[in-house]
C-alpha cells in the first residue's frame, strides 16, 4: 500500500527527522497533528453505475462503484440482502503497485471498510430480501485507488459511504407467479446514518490524524476507528507490527470521535447535494 | 434476537460475563518444528508449529537488518460448522496478517539478519476467538523454539451480548452478540499488539470492554507461563507473577 520505497537508511533518516519534527507538532505539510489534508467528494459521476463516488483526501484519490444485481442469500442470512466490497489498488495508482489479485493490504482495506458500513447498519440489509431464503438484493461496492498517497483507509471508506448513501434503483417486487418484477419507480437503499471512518498513525510517541505516504513509510503502528451517527464506535482495526499503549488507544478513541463529526458534515453535504440534482 | 445472557447473569455456557472459557495449552507437541504449541480456548482446538530462523525462500524476501516474520492463519475444512474449503479466504489472509502485527513487536527480529521464521497456525476447530487463542499459542511457540522475544503476547476478546459486556465470547456470542472486540497485549510491557472491532460499542461500554479484556489477558498470560515452565523445569510450583 505504501507508495515510498523503502531503504533501510534511508528510512531510518527520515524517521529520525520526523519524529523531531513531530515533537514540535508540526508536519511536513505543515499541516496539524489532527487535520485532516482537504477532503473532496462527488457522486454520481458513473452513469451505469447504481451509485458512484470519487473522494480526495489530499493525493489520494479514490473512486466507488455500486452494482446492485439480484442474487441468492448467504445460508447463514436467508432473509437478508447482501454487502460485498472489494477493493483494488490499481497499477496506474503509484510506481509500486503491481497488477495482479489483491495482496493482504488490499484485502485488510477492503474488510475493514466492509465492517465499518456492515456493523454501523448504514443499509438495512432485511429490507433487501425478495424472495427470502432464496433471491436477495445484492449490493456490490468496487472501489478503485487511482492514486496512493497514504490513508487509503478513510478515502475508500468515504467513497464506499458516499456511493451506497446516493445509490439509485429500481423498486424490485415479486408478481403474483412469483417472478421478480422491477417497477419504474426510482428509489433509494434502505439508508440508516452514515458511518465515517478516522484513521491514525503513531509516529513515535505523537498519534496524528490521515497520514501522507510519507508519514506512512515511518509509521509504527496505525489504527482505524469507525464511528456511527450516534457517536459510538462500530469497527476497529490496528495496523502494522507496532504497538500502541492502553493511553494511545484511549487517545484515538477521543480524537476520531471529534474528527467523525466534521467529516460526517462534508459527506452528508454532498449526499444532499446529489439529492437535489 | 436470541437471550444470549439468562436472569441469573449467566452465559447460554454458563460463564459469568468476565469468566474464561476453560483453557489448556500444551508445549512442544510436534517434533519436526523448531517450536510448537497447541491451545484448547472452549471448543476451539488450535496446533502451532513454528520453523526458523532459517533460510528465507524466495530470496528476495530476506532483510538485511533483521528476520522476516511469516504467519498463515489456517482453517481446517472440518473445523467449522459448515465445511470450509480448503485454499484460504480473504478472511484467513486478513487474519494472517494482523496476527503477525501482533507477534512481531515481541520478537527481537534483528538478531536474526537475513533469515525467516515461519509461524503456521493450523485451526482444528473454531469456536469464536480463535485468532486470539492462534496468537497466544503461537507466542508459545515462538518462546519454545527459543527466539529472543522482548515479552509474551497474549490475546483475548471482549465484546457485548444481550447488552452486556463480557469477555472471551464463544461462537454464538460472536456471531449473534452486538460486538467482538479481539485485542492481544504484552503484558508486561503495558503494550497493545493487536486491535479490532466488529460491532457497536457505546464510549462507556468501549472502555470497560477493553479494560476486561486487558484482565482477561493478564489470567491467560499465567496460563501460557505455566505451560513453558511445566516443560522446562518441570511440573514445579508456579508462583504469581
Amino acid at each position: 500500500m505504501s507508495a515510498v520505497k523503502k531503504s533501510i537508511v534511508v528510512e531510518q533518516l527520515r524517521k529520525v527527522q520526523m519524529i523531531e519534527l513531530l515533537s514540535k507538532e508540526k508536519r511536513l505539510d505543515n499541516r496539524g497533528l489532527t487535520d485532516f489534508r482537504p477532503i473532496t467528494m462527488e457522486t454520481g459521476i458513473i452513469e451505469k453505475a447504481n451509485g458512484s463516488a470519487r473522494v480526495q483526501v489530499g493525493n489520494t484519490q479514490v473512486i466507488a462503484g455500486v452494482k446492485i444485481e439480484i442474487g441468492d442469500p448467504f445460508p447463514d442470512t436467508p432473509d437478508k440482502g447482501l454487502l460485498v466490497v472489494n477493493t483494488e489498488v490499481l497499477p496506474l495508482a503509484s510506481a509500486y503497485a503491481e497488477p495482479g489479485p489483491p495482496d493482504e493490504d488490499a484485502i485488510e482495506l477492503a474488510r475493514v471498510v466492509d465492517r465499518g458500513v456492515r456493523e454501523s447498519h448504514m443499509i438495512d440489509l432485511s429490507k433487501l430480501a425478495l424472495i427470502p431464503g432464496k433471491k436477495v438484493l445484492a449490493v456490490f461496492v468496487d472501489v478503485n485507488v487511482l492514486n496512493t498517497d497514504g490513508n487509503l483507509l478513510d478515502a475508500t471508506s468515504y467513497a464506499t459511504v458516499a456511493s451506497i448513501a446516493t445509490s439509485k434503483m429500481p423498486r424490485f417486487y415479486v408478481d403474483e407467479n412469483g417472478q421478480i418484477k422491477q417497477s419504474d419507480e426510482i428509489i433509494s437503499l434502505p439508508i440508516d446514518g452514515i458511518p465515517v471512518s478516522v484513521t491514525m498513525a503513531r509516529i513515535g510517541d505523537t498519534l496524528i490524524v490521515d497520514p501522507t505516504s510519507e508519514e506512512e513509510a515511518v509509521m509504527d503502528a496505525r489504527i482505524t476507528l469507525v464511528l456511527d451517527e450516534d457517536g459510538n464506535l462500530c469497527a476497529g482495526q490496528k495496523g502494522q507490527p507496532g504497538t500502541l499503549t492502553f493511553d494511545q488507544v484511549k487517545l484515538a478513541t477521543n480524537i476520531a470521535k471529534v474528527k467523525a463529526k466534521e467529516i460526517r458534515e462534508i459527506i452528508k453535504g454532498e449526499i444532499m447535494k446529489d439529492a437535489r440534482s | 434476537m436470541k437471550e444470549l445472557i439468562d436472569e441469573k447473569g449467566l452465559r447460554i455456557d454458563g460463564r459469568r460475563v468476565d469468566e474464561l472459557r476453560p483453557l489448556k495449552i500444551e508445549v512442544g507437541v510436534l517434533k519436526n518444528a523448531d517450536g510448537s504449541s497447541y491451545i484448547e480456548m472452549g471448543k476451539n482446538k488450535i496446533v502451532v508449529a513454528v520453523y526458523g530462523p532459517k533460510e528465507v525462500h524466495p530470496k528476495h524476501q530476506a532483510l538485511p537488518d533483521r528476520s522476516v516474520l511469516r504467519c498463515r492463519y489456517h482453517m481446517a475444512p472440518f473445523s467449522t460448522d459448515t465445511r470450509k474449503p480448503p485454499q484460504p479466504s480473504r478472511r484467513e489472509i486478513e487474519i494472517s496478517k494482523v496476527i503477525r502485527e501482533a507477534l512481531e513487536p515481541a520478537l527481537m527480529l534483528e538478531e536474526y539478519p537475513r533469515t525467516a521464521i515461519d509461524v503456521y497456525l493450523e485451526v482444528l476447530q473454531a469456536d469464536g476467538g480463535s485468532r486470539c487463542a492462534g496468537i497466544t499459542a503461537s507466542a508459545v511457540a515462538l518462546a519454545d523454539a527459543g527466539i529472543s522475544m522482548r515479552d509474551m503476547v497474549v490475546a483475548c476478546a471482549a465484546g457485548k451480548a444481550s447488552g452486556q459486556v463480557v469477555i472471551d465470547l464463544n461462537d454464538v456470542e460472536d456471531k449473534e452478540g452486538e460486538a467482538d472486540m479481539p485485542i492481544a497485549i504484552m503484558p508486561n510491557l503495558n503494550q497493545l499488539t493487536l486491535f479490532q472491532l466488529d460491532g457497536i460499542l457505546t464510549p462507556e461500554e468501549f472502555e470497560k470492554a477493553f479494560e476486561m479484556a486487558i484482565n482477561a489477558c493478564r489470567a491467560i498470560y499465567n496460563a501460557q507461563r505455566k505451560a513453558l515452565m511445566d516443560k522446562y523445569f518441570g511440573k514445579a510450583e508456579v508462583g504469581e507473577e
